[in-house]
């Protein structure tokens, strides 16, 4: 079973898209729950696990690598137009 | 964590491989060091492309150290040095160096044999001479704790952070927790995540020594590259799904799992601690395979996203894919694909699955680049232009 998205470490609160996840697609979190992708979110590209409060740090690999431009909802697409240096 | 069956070598090293190496002292003894090669095809030829012409201090450093750690690799059983006579790396004092190991070592001069046929017929029966001695070593089960397991990303893409490299980390963590030692070098590949990588060294000192390691290269890359340095990430790295340099670090220091960090070596310096030790050096690839090399690895786990064929010449390259389309597309040079061992069995059955194809190529399976014949090239770092 191919995994729609992979969580390195379980401090993390994003994922790493395993596939094209089109706009509103549902995918599957490991674990069993799901989300719905609310924009389109390609291979490879980081999805949130849940919402993100504006400078929030995004948290992958356990370590913080930015915080969070604006509000961020769970599913939402997270790179260089809504994430910023922390 | 299981052992594998090596060479045990006099200096107490323990090779995977039993090579009779050649090695030019200088780039001018390369077609001698070739026509030994073709006479005597078990052998295997080193050739680069230094030994001379440049007048920095570090340079003569790092190539000389480089040179003889190739030839004190435990993999190489002996080694024929080949000099020409007027270069500045002077053949017989890399091979007085190479000797202190106690393995067999024979050198002589082209200059001094009279030219290039003469010392070619003269190497070709020095190197079947040392093919005999060491013909007959007898290889015995080793622990773990002798390995020295090399790291390497090359060709990286948005998977590779993913999939590959923690895979490999995986791996990283269980040779390290059975006594073994894991090297990690390309220091540019830290960038961004120096604060991450202090926080594990096992003390202040190494800390600091890693803190000055990255903070050089960060510096060195701004330099290179001017204002364009924060394409280190590049537009194809964003298209892939990086969004900061700390996670497309994060991705590359996955590979060097989870464990404090014991020691900062310099490039192609020989590890004294066990446990993950960092190497400073380029992410360039051949020339940091040659640093791990000459740093006495006896196998590298080589992760790749775009696909890379490249071997080394004495050190088994295993690749580990990213992704599962790769794979397919150059499974003639892929040794596993993390994507779908990741799908088959977790981190833990990724890592299983790498760990038991390691143990399989360290007791003699040829990796594919083996297999291939891919075998790389012998590619010192350099800080300053020849003259």
């Amino acid at each position: 079973m191919r995994p729609d998205v992979i969580v390195i470490n379980e401090a993390d609160n994003v994922a790493v898209a395993m596939r094209d996840l089109p706009a509103g697609a549902e995918f599957a979190l490991p674990g069993g729950a799901s989300l719905v992708a609310v924009v389109e979110i390609p291979l490879g590209h980081k999805v949130a696990l849940r919402g993100l409060a504006a400078g929030e740090d995004i948290i992958k690999y356990g370590e913080c690598i930015g915080v969070a431009a604006e509000r961020i909802q769970p599913g939402d697409w997270i790179h260089t137009h809504n994430i910023k240096p922390a | 964590m299981k052992g594998f069956i090596g060479y045990e070598r006099p200096d107490g090293k323990v090779g995977a491989r039993n090579y009779v190496a050649i090695l030019p002292s200088i780039a001018c003894a390369n077609g001698v060091v070739a026509a030994i090669a073709r006479q005597v095809p078990e052998a295997v030829p080193l050739y680069h492309g230094h030994g001379c012409g440049r007048g920095a201090a570090r340079d003569l450093e790092l190539h000389f150290r480089s040179l003889a750690g190739l030839g004190m690799n435990p993999n190489v059983g002996a080694v024929l040095v080949v000099g020409l006579g007027c270069e500045v790396i002077k053949g017989p004092i890399l091979a007085a160096v190479i000797a202190e190991t106690g393995k067999p070592v024979e050198s002589f001069e082209i200059q001094s044999e009279g030219g290039s046929r003469r010392a070619a017929e003269k190497g070709a029966v020095l190197a079947r001479g040392l093919l005999e001695k060491i013909r007959g070593i007898e290889r015995s089960e080793v622990s773990l704790d002798r390995l020295v397991l090399g790291l390497k990303c090359g060709g990286s893409d948005s998977l590779s952070g993913v999939t590959a490299n923690p895979a490999v980390g995986e791996v990283t963590d269980r040779v390290v927790a059975a006594g073994g030692t894991a090297i990690m070098t390309e220091s540019t590949e830290m960038i961004g995540t120096s604060h991450i990588l202090e926080r594990r060294a096992c003390d202040a000192e190494v800390a600091c020594r890693v803190h000055d390691m990255v903070e050089t290269a960060d510096k060195l890359t701004q330099d290179i590259m001017g204002p364009l340095a924060s394409l280190v990430i590049a537009p194809g790295n964003m298209e892939g799904g990086m969004s900061s340099i700390q996670e497309k670090s994060l991705g590359c220091i996955a590979k060097a799992g989870t464990t404090p960090i014991m020691q900062v070596v310099d490039y192609a310096e020989a590890p004294s601690e066990k446990g993950l030790v960092l190497m400073d050096g380029p992410g360039y690839d051949v020339e940091s395979m040659t640093g791990l090399a000459a740093g006495g690895v006896q196998v590298m786990l080589f992760t790749t996203g775009r696909g890379n064929p490249i071997g080394y010449p004495v050190v088994p390259v295993i690749k580990v894919a990213s992704n599962t389309r790769l794979f397919e597309s150059m499974e003639d040079d892929m040794d596993i694909d993390a994507q779908a061992a990741l799908e088959r069995g977790g981190l833990a059955g990724a890592g299983n699955e790498i760990e038991e194809l390691m143990l399989r190529v360290l007791n003699g399976e040829p990796s594919k680049a083996e297999a291939n014949l891919q075998d790389g090239i012998v590619c010192p770092y350099t800080t300053s232009p020849s003259f």
